[in-house]
Protein backbone atom coordinates (compact mmCIF):
# COMPACT_ATOMS: atom_id res chain seq x y z
CA UNK A 1 0.00 0.00 0.00
CA UNK A 2 2.87 2.42 0.45
CA UNK A 3 4.81 1.71 -2.28
CA UNK A 4 1.76 1.98 -4.40
CA UNK A 5 0.60 5.17 -3.05
CA UNK A 6 4.02 6.33 -3.39
CA UNK A 7 4.55 4.99 -6.99
CA UNK A 8 1.84 7.21 -7.57
CA UNK A 9 2.86 10.48 -6.53
CA UNK A 10 5.51 9.63 -8.93
CA UNK A 11 2.59 9.53 -11.45
CA UNK A 12 0.87 12.39 -10.23
CA UNK A 13 3.83 13.97 -10.30
CA UNK A 14 4.42 13.44 -14.14
CA UNK A 15 0.89 14.32 -14.54
CA UNK A 16 0.43 18.14 -12.49
CA UNK A 17 3.81 20.45 -12.35
CA UNK A 18 2.16 21.44 -8.44
CA UNK A 19 2.99 18.22 -7.26
CA UNK A 20 5.67 17.93 -4.72
CA UNK A 21 6.69 15.38 -2.18
CA UNK A 22 8.29 15.64 1.38
CA UNK A 23 8.90 13.07 3.25
CA UNK A 24 10.98 13.26 6.65
CA UNK A 25 13.60 10.63 6.99
CA UNK A 26 12.18 7.43 5.04
CA UNK A 27 14.03 4.84 4.08
CA UNK A 28 16.93 5.59 1.67
CA UNK A 29 15.12 4.09 -1.62
CA UNK A 30 11.91 5.93 -1.69
CA UNK A 31 10.52 7.44 -4.60
CA UNK A 32 13.77 7.01 -6.45
CA UNK A 33 12.34 8.01 -9.85
CA UNK A 34 10.65 11.67 -8.37
CA UNK A 35 14.21 12.43 -6.98
CA UNK A 36 16.30 11.67 -10.37
CA UNK A 37 13.66 12.98 -12.85
CA UNK A 38 12.36 15.99 -10.31
CA UNK A 39 14.73 16.78 -8.13
CA UNK A 40 13.15 20.09 -7.56
CA UNK A 41 9.91 18.64 -6.28
CA UNK A 42 11.42 16.07 -4.43
CA UNK A 43 12.50 17.08 -0.36
CA UNK A 44 13.42 14.69 2.11
CA UNK A 45 13.51 16.65 5.23
CA UNK A 46 14.60 14.79 8.52
CA UNK A 47 13.19 14.25 11.79
CA UNK A 48 11.14 18.03 11.86
CA UNK A 49 7.56 17.19 11.61
CA UNK A 50 6.90 20.33 12.89
CA UNK A 51 9.00 22.07 10.19
CA UNK A 52 7.99 19.47 7.66
CA UNK A 53 3.60 20.49 7.77
CA UNK A 54 4.36 23.92 8.11
CA UNK A 55 7.00 23.53 4.87
CA UNK A 56 4.30 21.78 3.03
CA UNK A 57 1.60 24.44 4.02
CA UNK A 58 3.56 27.63 2.71
CA UNK A 59 4.40 25.88 -0.45
CA UNK A 60 0.21 25.10 -0.69
CA UNK A 61 -0.04 28.44 -0.10
CA UNK A 62 1.63 29.52 -3.11
CA UNK A 63 0.10 26.85 -5.22
CA UNK A 64 1.97 23.79 -5.00
CA UNK A 65 0.11 20.51 -4.11
CA UNK A 66 2.55 18.73 -1.12
CA UNK A 67 2.13 14.96 -0.71
CA UNK A 68 3.80 14.74 2.73
CA UNK A 69 4.63 10.95 3.91
CA UNK A 70 5.99 9.34 7.24
CA UNK A 71 4.98 7.34 10.06
CA UNK A 72 1.28 8.02 10.84
CA UNK A 73 1.54 8.51 14.54
CA UNK A 74 4.15 11.26 13.70
CA UNK A 75 2.24 13.08 11.59
CA UNK A 76 -0.81 13.05 13.51
CA UNK A 77 0.42 13.81 17.00
CA UNK A 78 3.43 15.37 16.95
CA UNK A 79 2.69 18.20 14.94
CA UNK A 80 -1.20 18.19 15.66
CA UNK A 81 -0.63 21.78 16.00
CA UNK A 82 0.51 22.44 12.76
CA UNK A 83 -1.60 20.65 10.95
CA UNK A 84 -4.81 22.52 12.74
CA UNK A 85 -3.07 25.70 11.77
CA UNK A 86 -1.10 25.48 9.10
CA UNK A 87 -3.02 23.24 7.42
CA UNK A 88 -6.62 23.20 8.12
CA UNK A 89 -7.37 26.79 9.18
CA UNK A 90 -6.00 27.82 5.33
CA UNK A 91 -7.72 25.09 3.96
CA UNK A 92 -4.89 24.15 1.98
CA UNK A 93 -4.56 20.95 -0.44
CA UNK A 94 -1.95 19.24 1.21
CA UNK A 95 -2.13 15.48 1.95
CA UNK A 96 -0.54 13.84 4.49
CA UNK A 97 -0.12 10.12 3.93
CA UNK A 98 0.89 8.56 7.08
CA UNK A 99 2.67 4.80 7.50
CA UNK A 100 1.50 2.45 9.34
CA UNK A 101 -2.09 3.38 10.61
CA UNK A 102 -3.76 1.24 13.52
CA UNK A 103 -1.52 -1.65 14.71
CA UNK A 104 0.65 -2.23 11.79
CA UNK A 105 3.54 -1.49 14.31
CA UNK A 106 2.64 -3.61 16.84
CA UNK A 107 6.16 -5.22 17.22
CA UNK A 108 7.54 -1.32 17.92
CA UNK A 109 5.14 -0.50 20.50
CA UNK A 110 2.62 2.58 21.56
CA UNK A 111 5.17 5.12 20.17
CA UNK A 112 4.71 3.76 16.73
CA UNK A 113 0.65 2.62 16.96
CA UNK A 114 -1.72 5.49 15.17
CA UNK A 115 -4.77 4.10 17.41
CA UNK A 116 -6.26 7.49 17.53
CA UNK A 117 -5.43 8.85 14.29
CA UNK A 118 -8.88 8.78 12.85
CA UNK A 119 -10.42 10.46 15.88
CA UNK A 120 -7.53 13.46 16.21
CA UNK A 121 -7.80 14.13 12.49
CA UNK A 122 -11.96 14.24 12.02
CA UNK A 123 -11.71 16.67 14.75
CA UNK A 124 -10.56 18.95 12.81
CA UNK A 125 -12.12 21.88 10.33
CA UNK A 126 -11.40 21.51 6.94
CA UNK A 127 -9.95 18.15 7.13
CA UNK A 128 -10.63 14.92 5.03
CA UNK A 129 -9.80 11.44 6.37
CA UNK A 130 -9.55 8.51 4.46
CA UNK A 131 -8.56 4.57 5.37
CA UNK A 132 -8.96 2.59 2.44
CA UNK A 133 -8.80 -1.13 2.89
CA UNK A 134 -5.88 -2.31 0.16
CA UNK A 135 -3.05 -1.03 -2.56
CA UNK A 136 -5.73 -1.15 -5.51
CA UNK A 137 -7.62 1.69 -3.64
CA UNK A 138 -5.07 3.69 -2.42
CA UNK A 139 -4.24 4.25 -6.16
CA UNK A 140 -7.67 5.08 -7.11
CA UNK A 141 -7.65 7.56 -3.86
CA UNK A 142 -4.04 8.96 -4.64
CA UNK A 143 -5.94 9.62 -8.39
CA UNK A 144 -8.99 11.39 -6.88
CA UNK A 145 -7.02 13.28 -4.66
CA UNK A 146 -5.02 15.66 -7.60
CA UNK A 147 -8.63 17.47 -7.58
CA UNK A 148 -9.58 17.60 -3.90
CA UNK A 149 -8.97 20.90 -2.77
CA UNK A 150 -8.96 20.30 1.04
CA UNK A 151 -6.39 18.32 3.30
CA UNK A 152 -6.17 15.00 3.57
CA UNK A 153 -5.53 12.65 5.88
CA UNK A 154 -4.02 9.28 3.91
CA UNK A 155 -4.14 6.42 6.68
CA UNK A 156 -2.07 3.51 5.35
CA UNK A 157 -1.92 0.03 6.45
CA UNK A 158 0.72 -2.64 6.20
CA UNK A 159 1.29 -3.31 2.61
CA UNK A 160 0.82 -6.80 0.73
CA UNK A 161 -2.88 -6.67 2.26
CA UNK A 162 -5.62 -9.14 0.09
CA UNK A 163 -6.84 -7.03 -2.47
CA UNK A 164 -10.51 -7.05 -1.84
CA UNK A 165 -11.92 -3.31 -3.46
CA UNK A 166 -12.92 -3.67 -7.18
CA UNK A 167 -12.74 -1.01 -9.90
CA UNK A 168 -16.32 -1.72 -11.30
CA UNK A 169 -17.54 -0.59 -7.55
CA UNK A 170 -16.37 2.69 -8.22
CA UNK A 171 -14.61 5.05 -6.09
CA UNK A 172 -14.88 9.02 -5.32
CA UNK A 173 -13.47 11.06 -1.84
CA UNK A 174 -16.63 10.75 0.39
CA UNK A 175 -18.62 7.98 -1.32
CA UNK A 176 -19.26 4.53 0.46
CA UNK A 177 -18.98 1.46 -1.47
CA UNK A 178 -20.81 -1.68 -0.75
CA UNK A 179 -18.65 -4.56 -0.59
CA UNK A 180 -21.18 -8.04 -0.99
CA UNK A 181 -23.65 -7.64 -4.62
CA UNK A 182 -27.00 -8.55 -4.20
CA UNK A 183 -30.53 -7.15 -2.84
CA UNK A 184 -30.48 -4.46 -0.75
CA UNK A 185 -34.38 -4.36 0.89
CA UNK A 186 -33.31 -5.75 4.09
CA UNK A 187 -30.61 -6.83 5.84
CA UNK A 188 -30.14 -8.89 9.19
CA UNK A 189 -26.69 -7.38 9.91
CA UNK A 190 -25.26 -4.27 8.54
CA UNK A 191 -21.36 -4.00 9.16
CA UNK A 192 -20.05 -0.78 8.65
CA UNK A 193 -15.94 -0.56 8.38
CA UNK A 194 -12.55 1.34 7.47
CA UNK A 195 -9.26 0.48 6.45
CA UNK A 196 -8.08 -2.94 6.68
CA UNK A 197 -10.64 -3.97 9.43
CA UNK A 198 -13.34 -4.17 5.61
CA UNK A 199 -11.56 -6.87 4.78
CA UNK A 200 -12.00 -8.95 8.40
CA UNK A 201 -15.83 -7.78 8.11
CA UNK A 202 -16.29 -9.24 4.51
CA UNK A 203 -14.73 -12.39 5.94
CA UNK A 204 -17.11 -12.09 8.67
CA UNK A 205 -19.89 -11.26 6.07
CA UNK A 206 -19.29 -14.65 4.40
CA UNK A 207 -19.03 -16.69 7.22
CA UNK A 208 -22.62 -15.31 8.43
CA UNK A 209 -24.30 -15.56 4.72
CA UNK A 210 -23.64 -19.06 5.49
CA UNK A 211 -25.10 -19.49 8.60
CA UNK A 212 -28.06 -17.84 6.00
CA UNK A 213 -28.03 -14.30 7.65
CA UNK A 214 -28.88 -11.51 5.13
CA UNK A 215 -25.56 -9.47 5.50
CA UNK A 216 -24.69 -5.73 4.13
CA UNK A 217 -21.20 -4.49 4.15
CA UNK A 218 -20.03 -0.70 3.47
CA UNK A 219 -16.70 0.28 2.98
CA UNK A 220 -16.39 3.62 4.33
CA UNK A 221 -12.68 4.03 2.76
CA UNK A 222 -13.35 8.19 3.79
CA UNK A 223 -14.74 8.73 7.47
CA UNK A 224 -14.74 12.34 6.99
CA UNK A 225 -16.56 14.34 5.17
CA UNK A 226 -19.14 10.73 6.06
CA UNK A 227 -21.12 9.28 3.67
CA UNK A 228 -24.34 10.42 5.50
CA UNK A 229 -26.87 9.17 3.26
CA UNK A 230 -25.31 5.19 2.77
CA UNK A 231 -24.92 5.22 5.80
CA UNK A 232 -28.74 6.30 7.01
CA UNK A 233 -30.20 4.56 4.19
CA UNK A 234 -28.70 1.53 4.92
CA UNK A 235 -29.00 1.59 8.88
CA UNK A 236 -32.95 1.99 8.30
CA UNK A 237 -32.88 -1.53 6.25
CA UNK A 238 -30.96 -3.52 8.88
CA UNK A 239 -31.89 -5.05 12.37
CA UNK A 240 -28.28 -5.11 13.78
CA UNK A 241 -25.28 -2.43 12.93
CA UNK A 242 -22.16 -3.50 13.87
CA UNK A 243 -19.04 -1.07 13.03
CA UNK A 244 -15.87 -2.39 12.78
CA UNK A 245 -12.56 -0.48 13.28
CA UNK A 246 -8.89 -0.74 13.68
CA UNK A 247 -8.65 2.74 16.06
CA UNK A 248 -9.85 3.03 19.59
CA UNK A 249 -13.26 3.15 20.26
CA UNK A 250 -13.47 7.38 21.15
CA UNK A 251 -14.34 9.32 17.77
CA UNK A 252 -13.48 7.10 15.38
CA UNK A 253 -15.84 5.45 12.70
CA UNK A 254 -17.91 4.19 15.24
CA UNK A 255 -18.29 7.32 16.82
CA UNK A 256 -18.98 8.90 13.33
CA UNK A 257 -21.91 6.98 12.53
CA UNK A 258 -23.66 6.66 15.90
CA UNK A 259 -23.58 10.91 15.77
CA UNK A 260 -25.08 10.45 11.61
CA UNK A 261 -27.50 8.19 13.10
CA UNK A 262 -28.66 10.52 15.98
CA UNK A 263 -27.80 13.94 14.18
CA UNK A 264 -29.65 13.00 11.05
CA UNK A 265 -31.43 9.49 11.59
CA UNK A 266 -35.55 8.81 11.48
CA UNK A 267 -35.49 9.14 14.94
CA UNK A 268 -35.51 5.25 16.13
CA UNK A 269 -31.83 3.91 16.11
CA UNK A 270 -31.23 0.30 14.98
CA UNK A 271 -29.38 -1.97 17.55
CA UNK A 272 -25.73 -0.72 17.34
CA UNK A 273 -22.37 -2.63 18.23
CA UNK A 274 -18.71 -0.97 18.15
CA UNK A 275 -15.99 -2.90 17.32
CA UNK A 276 -12.89 -1.12 18.00
CA UNK A 277 -9.73 -0.76 20.12
CA UNK A 278 -10.40 0.02 23.88
CA UNK A 279 -9.13 2.82 25.43
CA UNK A 280 -6.19 1.56 26.01
CA UNK A 281 -2.31 1.47 25.05
CA UNK A 282 -1.56 -2.29 23.80
CA UNK A 283 0.09 -3.82 26.11
CA UNK A 284 1.59 -6.94 24.16
CA UNK A 285 3.60 -6.70 20.81
CA UNK A 286 3.36 -9.72 18.33
CA UNK A 287 1.71 -8.53 14.99
CA UNK A 288 -0.97 -6.50 13.92
CA UNK A 289 -3.03 -9.78 12.77
CA UNK A 290 -2.26 -10.82 16.54
CA UNK A 291 -3.33 -7.27 18.38
CA UNK A 292 -7.04 -7.15 15.96
CA UNK A 293 -7.75 -10.90 17.01
CA UNK A 294 -7.11 -9.61 20.67
CA UNK A 295 -9.45 -7.03 20.48
CA UNK A 296 -11.95 -9.12 18.41
CA UNK A 297 -11.33 -7.02 15.20
CA UNK A 298 -11.06 -10.11 12.85
CA UNK A 299 -13.10 -12.06 11.39
CA UNK A 300 -14.00 -14.81 13.87
CA UNK A 301 -13.84 -11.70 16.78
CA UNK A 302 -16.61 -10.42 14.36
CA UNK A 303 -18.80 -12.89 14.11
CA UNK A 304 -18.67 -13.55 17.99
CA UNK A 305 -20.11 -10.29 17.64
CA UNK A 306 -22.92 -10.72 15.20
CA UNK A 307 -23.96 -13.66 17.57
CA UNK A 308 -23.37 -12.35 20.98
CA UNK A 309 -25.54 -9.03 19.79
CA UNK A 310 -28.27 -11.37 18.21
CA UNK A 311 -28.29 -12.77 21.36
CA UNK A 312 -26.44 -16.03 21.24
CA UNK A 313 -29.30 -17.46 18.97
CA UNK A 314 -26.88 -18.87 16.78
CA UNK A 315 -23.80 -19.89 19.17
CA UNK B 1 20.97 35.70 33.88
CA UNK B 2 23.72 38.73 34.74
CA UNK B 3 26.18 36.49 31.63
CA UNK B 4 23.80 36.88 29.25
CA UNK B 5 23.02 39.72 29.87
CA UNK B 6 26.47 40.41 29.68
CA UNK B 7 26.46 39.66 26.01
CA UNK B 8 27.38 43.15 24.29
CA UNK B 9 26.11 44.20 20.46
CA UNK B 10 27.45 47.33 18.44
CA UNK B 11 23.99 48.50 18.71
CA UNK B 12 23.69 51.41 21.49
CA UNK B 13 21.05 49.81 23.75
CA UNK B 14 20.57 53.07 25.13
CA UNK B 15 20.31 54.71 22.06
CA UNK B 16 17.38 52.26 21.19
CA UNK B 17 15.46 53.15 24.71
CA UNK B 18 16.25 56.93 24.09
CA UNK B 19 15.15 56.69 20.38
CA UNK B 20 12.79 59.46 19.41
CA UNK B 21 9.78 58.80 16.91
CA UNK B 22 9.12 60.87 13.98
CA UNK B 23 5.69 61.68 13.02
CA UNK B 24 5.23 59.08 11.05
CA UNK B 25 5.77 56.07 13.78
CA UNK B 26 3.52 58.39 16.35
CA UNK B 27 0.53 58.87 13.63
CA UNK B 28 0.77 54.61 13.14
CA UNK B 29 0.76 54.22 16.32
CA UNK B 30 -2.43 56.18 16.63
CA UNK B 31 -3.76 54.16 14.23
CA UNK B 32 -2.86 51.29 16.55
CA UNK B 33 -4.16 53.21 19.99
CA UNK B 34 -7.80 54.23 17.55
CA UNK B 35 -8.00 50.08 17.47
CA UNK B 36 -6.83 49.23 21.17
CA UNK B 37 -9.72 51.84 22.19
CA UNK B 38 -12.05 50.27 20.28
CA UNK B 39 -11.46 46.82 20.29
CA UNK B 40 -11.57 47.23 24.14
CA UNK B 41 -7.99 44.99 24.42
CA UNK B 42 -5.20 43.68 22.76
CA UNK B 43 -1.40 43.01 23.05
CA UNK B 44 -0.09 46.64 23.30
CA UNK B 45 3.53 46.24 24.21
CA UNK B 46 4.49 43.61 21.53
CA UNK B 47 2.74 45.54 18.59
CA UNK B 48 4.41 48.62 19.85
CA UNK B 49 8.15 47.07 19.59
CA UNK B 50 7.49 46.52 15.65
CA UNK B 51 5.80 49.42 14.32
CA UNK B 52 9.20 50.62 12.91
CA UNK B 53 9.99 47.65 11.16
CA UNK B 54 6.74 47.04 9.41
CA UNK B 55 6.52 50.72 8.33
CA UNK B 56 10.01 50.59 6.72
CA UNK B 57 9.15 47.19 5.28
CA UNK B 58 6.21 48.42 3.69
CA UNK B 59 7.24 51.97 3.25
CA UNK B 60 10.51 51.17 1.59
CA UNK B 61 11.68 47.58 0.86
CA UNK B 62 9.03 45.11 -0.09
CA UNK B 63 7.75 44.98 -3.36
CA UNK B 64 3.93 45.06 -2.40
CA UNK B 65 0.44 46.56 -4.56
CA UNK B 66 -1.95 47.29 -1.49
CA UNK B 67 -4.74 47.19 -4.42
CA UNK B 68 -3.63 44.27 -6.11
CA UNK B 69 -2.79 42.29 -2.61
CA UNK B 70 -2.41 38.38 -4.22
CA UNK B 71 -0.04 40.15 -6.98
CA UNK B 72 2.30 37.02 -7.98
CA UNK B 73 5.35 38.94 -7.92
CA UNK B 74 5.25 40.37 -4.56
CA UNK B 75 7.69 39.52 -1.47
CA UNK B 76 6.04 37.82 1.24
CA UNK B 77 6.01 39.13 5.09
CA UNK B 78 4.73 36.65 7.89
CA UNK B 79 4.20 38.42 11.06
CA UNK B 80 4.82 35.17 12.80
CA UNK B 81 4.58 36.93 16.50
CA UNK B 82 0.90 36.75 15.15
CA UNK B 83 0.23 38.81 18.68
CA UNK B 84 1.60 41.93 17.21
CA UNK B 85 -0.84 42.34 14.40
CA UNK B 86 -1.72 45.91 15.92
CA UNK B 87 0.84 47.00 14.22
CA UNK B 88 0.44 45.39 10.89
CA UNK B 89 -3.47 46.29 10.69
CA UNK B 90 -2.20 49.81 11.33
CA UNK B 91 0.13 49.47 8.44
CA UNK B 92 -1.93 47.79 5.84
CA UNK B 93 -4.75 50.45 6.68
CA UNK B 94 -2.63 52.91 6.04
CA UNK B 95 -1.03 51.37 2.93
CA UNK B 96 -4.87 51.39 1.47
CA UNK B 97 -5.07 47.02 1.76
CA UNK B 98 -8.38 47.74 3.42
CA UNK B 99 -10.20 51.11 4.77
CA UNK B 100 -8.82 52.25 7.99
CA UNK B 101 -12.45 52.46 9.18
CA UNK B 102 -11.42 48.55 9.55
CA UNK B 103 -9.48 49.55 12.70
CA UNK B 104 -12.96 50.79 14.72
CA UNK B 105 -14.10 47.20 14.43
CA UNK B 106 -11.05 45.18 15.86
CA UNK B 107 -11.70 42.11 17.53
CA UNK B 108 -15.57 42.83 16.55
CA UNK B 109 -18.12 39.87 16.39
CA UNK B 110 -18.31 41.12 12.55
CA UNK B 111 -14.78 42.50 12.04
CA UNK B 112 -12.07 41.28 10.06
CA UNK B 113 -9.26 42.14 12.36
CA UNK B 114 -9.10 39.66 15.15
CA UNK B 115 -6.41 39.50 18.04
CA UNK B 116 -4.39 37.25 15.76
CA UNK B 117 -4.05 37.27 11.95
CA UNK B 118 -5.76 35.89 9.29
CA UNK B 119 -5.59 35.89 5.55
CA UNK B 120 -9.24 36.79 5.38
CA UNK B 121 -7.39 40.16 5.91
CA UNK B 122 -6.03 41.50 3.24
CA UNK B 123 -2.56 41.92 2.99
CA UNK B 124 -1.51 38.96 5.39
CA UNK B 125 -0.29 35.95 3.95
CA UNK B 126 -0.50 33.64 6.71
CA UNK B 127 -3.11 32.85 9.56
CA UNK B 128 -0.51 32.77 12.83
CA UNK B 129 -0.36 33.50 16.83
CA UNK B 130 0.40 30.18 18.01
CA UNK B 131 4.23 31.30 17.71
CA UNK B 132 7.05 29.18 16.07
CA UNK B 133 4.85 28.77 12.79
CA UNK B 134 6.14 31.34 10.45
CA UNK B 135 9.60 30.46 10.09
CA UNK B 136 8.76 26.65 8.53
CA UNK B 137 5.44 28.67 6.67
CA UNK B 138 8.26 31.57 5.16
CA UNK B 139 10.88 28.31 4.38
CA UNK B 140 7.74 26.79 2.42
CA UNK B 141 7.02 29.98 0.58
CA UNK B 142 10.41 30.75 -0.45
CA UNK B 143 11.02 26.74 -1.83
CA UNK B 144 7.99 27.30 -3.84
CA UNK B 145 8.94 30.63 -5.17
CA UNK B 146 12.07 28.95 -6.19
CA UNK B 147 10.52 25.71 -8.02
CA UNK B 148 8.20 28.55 -9.44
CA UNK B 149 10.68 30.62 -10.82
CA UNK B 150 9.87 33.84 -9.20
CA UNK B 151 12.25 36.30 -7.71
CA UNK B 152 10.03 37.28 -4.57
CA UNK B 153 12.00 37.59 -1.21
CA UNK B 154 10.33 36.52 2.22
CA UNK B 155 10.72 38.30 5.42
CA UNK B 156 9.60 36.66 8.56
CA UNK B 157 9.75 38.66 12.11
CA UNK B 158 9.32 37.02 14.96
CA UNK B 159 9.21 37.71 18.66
CA UNK B 160 12.10 36.99 21.04
CA UNK B 161 9.97 34.94 23.32
CA UNK B 162 9.07 33.24 20.00
CA UNK B 163 12.40 31.67 19.26
CA UNK B 164 12.04 29.27 22.31
CA UNK B 165 9.92 27.01 19.89
CA UNK B 166 11.83 24.02 18.49
CA UNK B 167 9.81 24.18 15.26
CA UNK B 168 12.03 27.38 14.89
CA UNK B 169 15.23 25.54 14.69
CA UNK B 170 14.17 22.90 12.82
CA UNK B 171 13.24 25.57 10.21
CA UNK B 172 16.25 27.17 10.37
CA UNK B 173 18.16 24.17 10.00
CA UNK B 174 16.37 23.23 6.77
CA UNK B 175 16.41 26.62 5.68
CA UNK B 176 19.94 26.61 6.21
CA UNK B 177 20.42 22.93 4.16
CA UNK B 178 18.23 24.80 1.05
CA UNK B 179 20.30 28.05 1.42
CA UNK B 180 18.09 30.23 0.89
CA UNK B 181 19.63 33.26 0.10
CA UNK B 182 15.65 35.30 -0.26
CA UNK B 183 14.64 34.37 3.12
CA UNK B 184 15.11 36.99 5.44
CA UNK B 185 14.38 36.24 9.46
CA UNK B 186 13.85 39.07 11.59
CA UNK B 187 14.12 38.96 15.77
CA UNK B 188 11.63 41.79 17.67
CA UNK B 189 14.51 41.62 20.51
CA UNK B 190 12.66 43.41 22.58
CA UNK B 191 14.26 41.50 25.91
CA UNK B 192 10.36 40.69 27.37
CA UNK B 193 8.44 37.73 27.25
CA UNK B 194 5.04 37.67 28.44
CA UNK B 195 5.83 36.27 32.05
CA UNK B 196 8.86 38.45 32.13
CA UNK B 197 12.27 39.11 30.91
CA UNK B 198 13.73 36.62 28.39
CA UNK B 199 16.49 36.35 30.12
CA UNK B 200 14.87 34.88 33.04
CA UNK B 201 12.04 33.05 31.61
CA UNK B 202 14.68 31.35 28.41
CA UNK B 203 17.89 33.12 27.74
CA UNK B 204 18.70 33.00 24.63
CA UNK B 205 22.07 34.17 24.45
CA UNK B 206 24.41 34.12 22.51
CA UNK B 207 21.86 35.00 20.53
CA UNK B 208 23.93 36.01 17.09
CA UNK B 209 25.81 32.86 17.54
CA UNK B 210 22.78 30.51 17.35
CA UNK B 211 21.64 31.74 14.21
CA UNK B 212 24.76 32.33 12.91
CA UNK B 213 26.13 28.59 13.91
CA UNK B 214 22.77 27.90 12.49
CA UNK B 215 23.89 28.76 9.05
CA UNK B 216 22.61 32.60 8.57
CA UNK B 217 24.15 35.82 8.17
CA UNK B 218 23.31 38.04 11.00
CA UNK B 219 23.40 41.57 10.92
CA UNK B 220 21.40 43.75 13.85
CA UNK B 221 20.21 47.57 13.63
CA UNK B 222 18.43 49.97 16.20
CA UNK B 223 14.42 48.44 15.66
CA UNK B 224 13.59 52.30 16.39
CA UNK B 225 15.84 54.13 14.09
CA UNK B 226 13.97 54.41 10.46
CA UNK B 227 17.37 55.04 8.77
CA UNK B 228 19.12 52.41 10.29
CA UNK B 229 16.34 50.11 10.00
CA UNK B 230 16.14 51.47 5.76
CA UNK B 231 20.02 50.44 5.73
CA UNK B 232 19.98 47.36 7.36
CA UNK B 233 16.42 45.42 6.08
CA UNK B 234 17.06 46.90 2.81
CA UNK B 235 20.53 45.18 2.22
CA UNK B 236 19.16 42.01 3.81
CA UNK B 237 15.99 41.84 1.93
CA UNK B 238 17.24 43.15 -1.56
CA UNK B 239 20.89 42.42 -1.92
CA UNK B 240 21.21 38.97 -3.53
CA UNK B 241 23.01 36.19 -1.57
CA UNK B 242 23.47 32.57 -0.90
CA UNK B 243 22.36 32.19 2.89
CA UNK B 244 19.12 33.08 4.25
CA UNK B 245 19.85 36.22 6.63
CA UNK B 246 18.86 37.49 10.52
CA UNK B 247 18.41 40.78 11.40
CA UNK B 248 18.23 40.90 15.59
CA UNK B 249 16.12 44.35 15.90
CA UNK B 250 16.83 45.93 19.24
CA UNK B 251 13.53 47.09 20.23
CA UNK B 252 11.50 48.18 23.56
CA UNK B 253 8.62 46.19 24.37
CA UNK B 254 5.81 48.82 24.59
CA UNK B 255 8.06 51.55 22.91
CA UNK B 256 6.07 55.58 22.59
CA UNK B 257 3.68 54.96 25.50
CA UNK B 258 6.08 55.56 28.46
CA UNK B 259 4.51 53.89 31.69
CA UNK B 260 4.45 50.48 29.31
CA UNK B 261 7.72 50.51 28.30
CA UNK B 262 9.53 47.36 29.58
CA UNK B 263 6.68 47.12 31.44
CA UNK B 264 5.44 42.91 30.96
CA UNK B 265 2.01 43.99 32.42
CA UNK B 266 1.32 45.54 28.96
CA UNK B 267 1.94 43.07 27.45
CA UNK B 268 -1.84 42.24 27.20
CA UNK B 269 -4.92 44.16 28.33
CA UNK B 270 -7.90 42.51 27.46
CA UNK B 271 -9.55 45.36 30.45
CA UNK B 272 -8.57 48.82 29.45
CA UNK B 273 -9.13 50.46 32.72
CA UNK B 274 -8.99 54.34 32.97
CA UNK B 275 -5.12 54.31 34.35
CA UNK B 276 -4.58 52.74 30.66
CA UNK B 277 -6.39 54.78 28.83
CA UNK B 278 -5.24 57.40 30.07
CA UNK B 279 -1.58 56.56 29.11
CA UNK B 280 -2.59 55.76 25.78
CA UNK B 281 -4.09 59.25 25.41
CA UNK B 282 -0.82 60.67 26.78
CA UNK B 283 1.03 58.70 24.12
CA UNK B 284 -1.39 60.02 21.54
CA UNK B 285 -1.18 63.37 21.99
Amino acid sequence: MRKRSLAMVYELAKRDRRVVFIGSDLAPDTLPELKRHCPERYFMEGIAEANVIGMAAGMALEGMLPYVNTIATFITRRCYEQVAVDLCLHDLPVRLIGNGGGYVYAPLGPTHQAIEDIAIMRALPNMTVTAVCDADEVARLMDASLDWPHPIYIRLAKGGDPIISRAERGFAIGKAIDMIDGERERSDVLLIATGVATTQALRAAERLAEEGLRCRLLHLHTIKPLDRRAVLDAASAADLVVTVEEHSVIGGLGSAVIEALVDDGPGRLPRIKRLGIPDKFANHYGSQSALMAHWGLDAAGIVRAVHDARGGSRR
Amino acid sequence: MKAAMAFTYATDLEGVKAQPLDERSRYLRGLIFRAIEQGGRGHIGPALSIVEIIRVLYDDILRARPTEPKWPGRDRFILSKGHGCLALYAVLADKGYFPARELDRFCHFDGILGGHPEVIVPGVEACTGALGHGLPVAVGMALAARIQGRDSRIVVLMGDGEINEGSVWEAAACADKHGLGHLVAIIDYNRMQSAGSTYEIQNMEPLADKWTSFGFEVSECNGHDVGALRAVLGAAVRQPAKRARLVICHTVKGKGIPSAENNPSWHHKSDLTEEVRRAIRGASG
